[in-house]
């Protein structure tokens, strides 16, 4: 199943509603607790990204019953050096930023610790496009 | 151990009710369904917080009556009252007038509920919480337990397993009389209850109180009797009173039940949520694992804690103010010669304050096949897109989501929409030829009527 949704540059006072959305269909479909959390943590952190560092974007899951793909898209400014903000504690954001609790550099490293598959194509100048694989395999399902 | 079917203790009286939507709008797991001008509880969402029987205002919910002569099946009656009983009564009844009725109307001991807090705290110098992950959630609130095992499995490992204060009394209380050479078929334990939850927790198999607690009693009956007791014995004599031994406790432990009684008294960062929607509110963010900093929660489904207890008769501010009233004139410490009784029953008590680990139940899902639950779901979507959106209730589910999600299991047809029977009939009828016509909730065994 396919749903998407569209995230505002800035918004931090709704930055998690995407993903408690997504949490609450997850819960639904009879995911295990266990892979639900994973993909609802490397689903928020993406989207607060969106919110914190870009020019806003768009998430797209794909549910299958085996798999969930995760999409998230925004329109620039882009990484520049993906390599460094891979590390944990780095972090480009802004001290506003951060005295509302997000920005810790934890970001794209949690995203990594989170996915069973992940792609980024970024650069400078250039919009970011994230894709995040979870296989559901054993244990996906409660009997 | 918790896997037996939760007993449910709310029933819906069809003589009384009209069918107003006003307990299904209310319910916070969306357990109610008016089907055929009535209210149906799912039993497998209802977490008996007892907002629907709050709510009614045709008195048709009401909860399961037990046999108070029951007690007397034993030749020892043990009274656990939890604190809040105090609170029911006016300044004008003293806590030995309370404790004497209690003991008139059929009780051999009479102990607080929250006095095993001073005695968990006796045995461990501290309150002791036991639980995999944190932060830890408290377990005294049945109906927050039961939420969690429905709706929140991820916290299950956060839930505190040490028993419940009110637990640990009703081993206490045991075990101190079997010293005295009474056999343990002669003791009954009976906790008096101010909700449907505890008392739907004593009747479950299996649950934590099994085996403690022998029976619950409904407070508002026994609050009853104790009226009726002190009516007809209007001027019972200091002498009289003084007969009794009071029931030993501190002011702290005296607090526990209220808002903010159990969290006062735990180490770290904690916070206290009460009312049931709150409580989901909060268990929403704590799911999503962004609060590391928090050490303890303390969640209750009643609004100001167990003196909202829908068993409850007087206003629950008054109740709580009351209470802390009493608690002041209460010693902050056991003396340390209760402490030193306590103690003597450590190697009694010690292996027994732990429950065993609760296990998940399953409400949410529309399939427990993640493929047909995939698409179910797609169903779901393409549904609400053709319903009004306007949450009305005339279809019987409490908003058109809920009754989307019940065309798509197959327990209801599209045919209920009263707002598209007056605007597009002739659309209804393709809409139920493509969804089903399935109107078969009645003959459904999952649903039953309680």
């Amino acid at each position: 199943m396919h749903v998407s949704f569209q995230v505002q540059a800035g918004d931090f006072s709704n930055a998690g509603k995407v993903s408690s959305t997504v949490k609450g269909i997850l819960k639904q479909l009879n995911l295990g607790p266990a892979h639900i959390k994973r993909i609802i943590v490397a689903l928020y952190e993406a989207e607060v990204n969106v919110v914190a560092h870009s020019y806003g974007g768009t998430i797209t899951c794909e549910v299958e019953p085996e798999s969930v793909d995760i999409m998230v898209c925004d329109t620039g400014p882009g990484i520049p050096d993906l390599d460094l903000a891979m590390t944990e504690g780095w972090s480009t954001a802004t001290p506003e930023v951060r005295e509302m609790g997000f920005g810790a550099g934890m970001g794209l490293a949690n995203i990594r610790k989170n996915t069973d598959r992940l792609a980024i194509d970024t650069g400078e100048d250039k919009p970011t496009r994230i894709h995040m694989c979870f296989d559901l395999a054993d244990g996906a399902t409660h009997a | 151990m918790r896997d037996q079917p939760f007993h449910h203790t709310l029933m819906v009286r069809k003589d009384l009710c009209q069918g107003c939507t006003h307990c299904m709008k209310r319910c916070p797991t969306e357990a109610i369904r008016i089907t055929g001008g009535k209210a149906q509880v799912d039993p497998e969402r209802c977490v008996d917080c007892g907002q629907c029987m709050a709510v009614c205002p045709h008195n048709a919910i009401v909860i399961e009556q037990n046999d108070f002569q029951q007690i007397f099946h034993y030749k020892y009656r043990v009274a656990i009252l939890p604190t809040l009983l105090i609170g029911q009564f006016d300044d004008d009844v003293s806590e030995e007038a309370m404790v004497d009725a209690l003991h008139n109307i059929g009780f051999t001991h009479v102990h607080y509920a929250e006095s095993g807090v001073d005695i968990l705290k006796t045995l461990g110098k501290k309150i002791s919480v036991y639980a995999d992950q944190h932060p830890v959630v408290s377990s005294y609130c049945p109906a927050v337990v039961r939420l969690i095992q429905l709706r929140y499995p991820a916290l299950l490992p956060n839930v505190n397993l040490m028993r419940t204060p009110a637990q640990i009394t009703a081993l206490y209380a045991r075990v101190v009389l079997q010293s005295e050479g009474i056999a343990s078929e002669d003791i009954g334990v009976f906790y008096i209850t101010p909700c449907a939850a505890k008392y739907a927790q004593i009747k479950t198999p299996g649950s934590a109180t099994s085996g403690l607690i022998q029976g619950g009693l409904n407070l508002d009956y026994v609050f009853n009797l104790m009226q009726t007791y002190l009516a007809q014995h209007p001027n019972r004599k200091n002498e009289e009173l003084a007969r009794w031994e009071k029931p030993k406790i501190t002011g702290p432990a005296f607090l526990w039940s209220l808002t903010k009684g159990e969290s006062a008294m735990m180490q770290g960062r904690t916070l206290s949520v009460d009312e049931v929607h709150n409580v989901i509110e909060f268990l929403e963010l704590v799911e999503d694992d962004r609060h590391k900093n928090l050490d303890f929660l303390e969640l209750r489904a009643c609004d100001t804690g167990c003196t909202g207890g829908i068993l409850t008769s007087r206003n629950r501010f008054l109740a709580t103010e009351r209470i802390k009233h009493h608690a002041a004139t209460l010693p902050k410490e056991l003396h340390e010669v209760d402490k030193a009784r306590i103690l003597s029953f450590s190697d009694q008590l010690i292996h027994n304050l732990k429950t065993d680990r609760i296990v998940a139940k399953h409400s949410l899902q529309l399939d427990r096949d993640v493929s047909m639950a995939i698409r179910k779901l797609e169903k779901v979507k393409r549904i609400t897109e053709v319903l009004p959106g306007i949450d009305c209730g005339l279809c019987g589910c409490p908003t058109c989501r809920s009754l989307a999600e019940d065309i798509a299991k197959a327990n209801a047809s599209i045919r209920r929409c009263v707002v598209l029977k007056l605007t597009d009939p002739h659309g209804l009828n393709n809409l139920a030829k493509i969804w089903g016509e399935v109107i078969q909730k009645d003959q459904k065994p999952s649903t039953s009527e309680v």
